[in-house]
């Protein structure tokens, strides 16, 4: 069984964003950027089913400019066999009336930047989906959410696009050796679900899945000996104008609202009187 | 203009809270009839119907019942949902943002071929809605380029208070066409094997009106206790730390965060709970915040409207005495 992996580049998730001031966007106070979190929670499920004898081969795949080689570089040394980097469709020009048309930045680096040069889940789920049929891949496994847009939609279009079963949230994964169907362990409100899917099928992957290997230097030297194949929407089949165009436009992008400056209270007591008299919740 | 909203309920008639807040927000802020779609299995899908008809705003509701049903697997719901959104044509595809339409309606909307807008917090009108990016650390506002067909909307259901009362009659219920229905039991779905969900007489974490939400410095499941004693004391739920659901100390399912669940209760009191980004993101829109740490400078004393530096493992015995005094008065 082959397992396609998703990686998709954002912002460190330790790095604090901040609101632009001409509210087109957000930025990084610190320019580092990192694979996000769930996709390496699902890169490294798919290494461990490579390392049980599950998975045959494990294949990373990003939609990005040139310099995402840098993430699918780490994805390599975290155990992928191989990537496959996807050149994006041109950003869309900004919506009339949005922050972003307003004030145009001045270099092409900070238009990168705004929220819509980025495309939308459903025309990154359409690449996945071509990539997949392209791979003859017999799972998928992404995130279930990015840490910037927090959309939480690309698992679950993919699957739909595809007509495969879909196990999304998950923290735990079962395969058998040769075997035709995965079982797996899903968080759901009030609990977990366990849902046995027959391949081929996509799963997002959960916090609670596992934790990520740390990348060692060795791994990263052997890494670069690995290949990363460049591949454009034409060699997948999509039209940029029609199976990547934005349907969505980002207005602005505000800060969120600020609360009142609280204080301490002295004791228990305090507290309690505070609850009772001043905001009156108890 | 017209939503169809997609129903959660536990296949014994009630409905999800959250469902009835996606219907308020639908009411309030979208053109149009609502109609619900409520689908299921047997007997399941009448009681739910039941209690849908007089949720307030609900104009109709449509059933749909059949096996591949009984459970709500995104591969058999989403397909009826886009089959149905076909037929009926609303102008907006509305659920609430719990796991299970988090599940559903995106595939849903990968079917109809439109880009979902998901976990939205206002809506500014057909088009325009606003939602939260970065795990709540900014807010954008998306709106269609091009309206399409159907929109399809998840809608955070702490952002809307849920629909209360009953209307006073209530709306016409229609089982949808067998041949509508039967396009769901021909996709390749998974199966389900069993669940472990835990029934709770405390009220549900995302609607609950007081949340007591515990961290790693509880250092253990039994010391929990006394925040659950707190919690039925207060009439609220238990929440938890992403760090104190790793250490084992409570079920991933209370787990209140940017990937857990999100809470705005009138009252949060944390626990020796430093306050990760990721854990502020799902809960800084409770009205009045309480922290109950060690550390003066932990980010969610910060957040607090109220701090109290002291150790918890005295503050909450004491605060236990002092808020039966105070019910006690009141």
């Amino acid at each position: 069984m082959k397992v396609l992996v998703g990686i998709k580049r954002v912002i460190d998730y330790a790095v604090p964003v901040r609101v632009k001031a001409d509210k087109s966007g957000v930025e990084a106070l610190l320019p580092k950027l990192s694979m996000n979190p769930f996709c390496e929670i699902a890169l490294e499920e798919a290494v461990r089913l490579k390392e049980k004898g599950i998975a045959s081969e494990v294949v990373a795949v990003s939609l990005g400019p040139t310099h995402f080689q840098d993430t699918l570089r780490t994805a390599l040394a975290m155990g992928a066999d191989r990537a496959l980097l996807v050149a994006p469709p041109a950003p869309p020009p900004p919506a009339p009336g949005s922050a972003a048309a307003a004030s145009p930045p001045s270099d092409p680096a900070a238009a990168a930047s705004s929220p819509d040069a980025l495309p939308s889940p459903l025309g990154v789920a359409r690449v996945l989906a071509a990539v997949a049929g392209r791979e003859g891949a017999g799972l998928v496994l992404l995130g279930k959410q990015a840490i910037d847009g927090d959309c939480n939609q690309t698992g679950q279009m993919l699957a739909g696009l595809l007509g495969w079963p879909q196990a999304t949230f998950a923290s735990k994964l079962e395969g058998a050796k040769g075997g035709s169907s995965v079982r797996v362990t899903r968080e759901v409100d009030g609990g977990l679900e366990v849902l046995s899917l027959s391949l081929p099928a996509v799963v997002t992957a959960d916090l609670r899945l596992n934790t990520p290997r740390f990348v060692t230097l060795p791994a990263m030297m052997k890494a670069k000996k690995k290949p990363i194949e460049a591949l454009t929407l034409a060699q997948l089949g999509l039209d940029p104008s029609r199976d990547m165009e934005p349907q969505l436009a980002t207005l602005r992008v505000d800060e969120p609202p600020s609360r009142a400056a609280g204080r301490k209270v002295g004791s228990v007591a305090d507290l309690v009187r505070a609850l009772r008299e001043e905001a009156r919740v108890l | 203009a017209s939503t169809l909203l997609y129903v959660e309920h536990n296949g014994a008639g009630g409905i999800a809270p959250a469902t009835l807040s996606a219907a308020a927000a639908a009411a309030q802020h979208l053109p149009g009839p609502l109609e619900a779609l409520v689908a299921g299995s047997g007997d399941a899908v009448a009681r739910a119907a039941q209690s849908v008809a007089t949720v307030p705003g609900v104009t109709k509701v449509w059933t749909a019942s059949d096996p591949c049903l009984e459970r709500p697997l995104a591969e058999t719901h989403a397909k009826l949902l886009a089959d149905v959104a076909s037929k009926l044509r609303p102008s907006h595809v509305l659920a609430a943002s719990t796991a299970q339409g988090r599940n559903v309606l995106p595939r849903a909307a990968a079917l109809l071929g439109t880009q979902p807008v998901t976990d939205v917090v206002k809506i500014l009108d057909d088009n325009t809605f606003v939602r939260p990016i970065y795990a709540g650390n900014a807010f954008a506002t998306v709106q269609f380029r091009a309206p399409p067909a159907i929109r399809v909307v998840t809608v955070r259901p702490t952002a809307f208070p849920a629909a209360e009362g009953s209307a006073a009659a209530a709306a016409p219920a229609e089982a949808l066409a067998p041949e509508l229905v039967q396009g769901a039991a021909g996709v390749r779905a998974a199966v389900w094997e069993g669940a472990d969900v835990k029934a709770s007489a405390r009220p549900e974490l995302g609607s609950a009106k007081v949340v007591v939400c515990g961290g790693r410095a509880l250092k253990s499941k039994e010391n929990f206790a006394m925040l659950e004693e707190l919690a039925d004391l207060l009439g609220g739920a238990v929440g938890a730390s992403r760090a104190a659901v790793d250490a084992g100390y409570v079920a991933n399912d209370l787990q209140v965060g940017q990937t857990g669940k999100v809470v705005a209760p009138d009252l949060y009191i944390g626990v020796g709970i430093s306050g990760a980004i990721q854990h502020l993101a799902g809960m800084k829109d409770s009205r009045t915040i309480v922290a109950i740490n060690t550390d003066a400078e932990a980010p969610l004393m910060a957040l607090a409207d109220y701090g109290l530096v002291a150790d918890l493992f005295s503050a909450v015995p004491e605060l236990l005495e002092e808020v039966r005094k105070a019910k006690g008065k009141a």
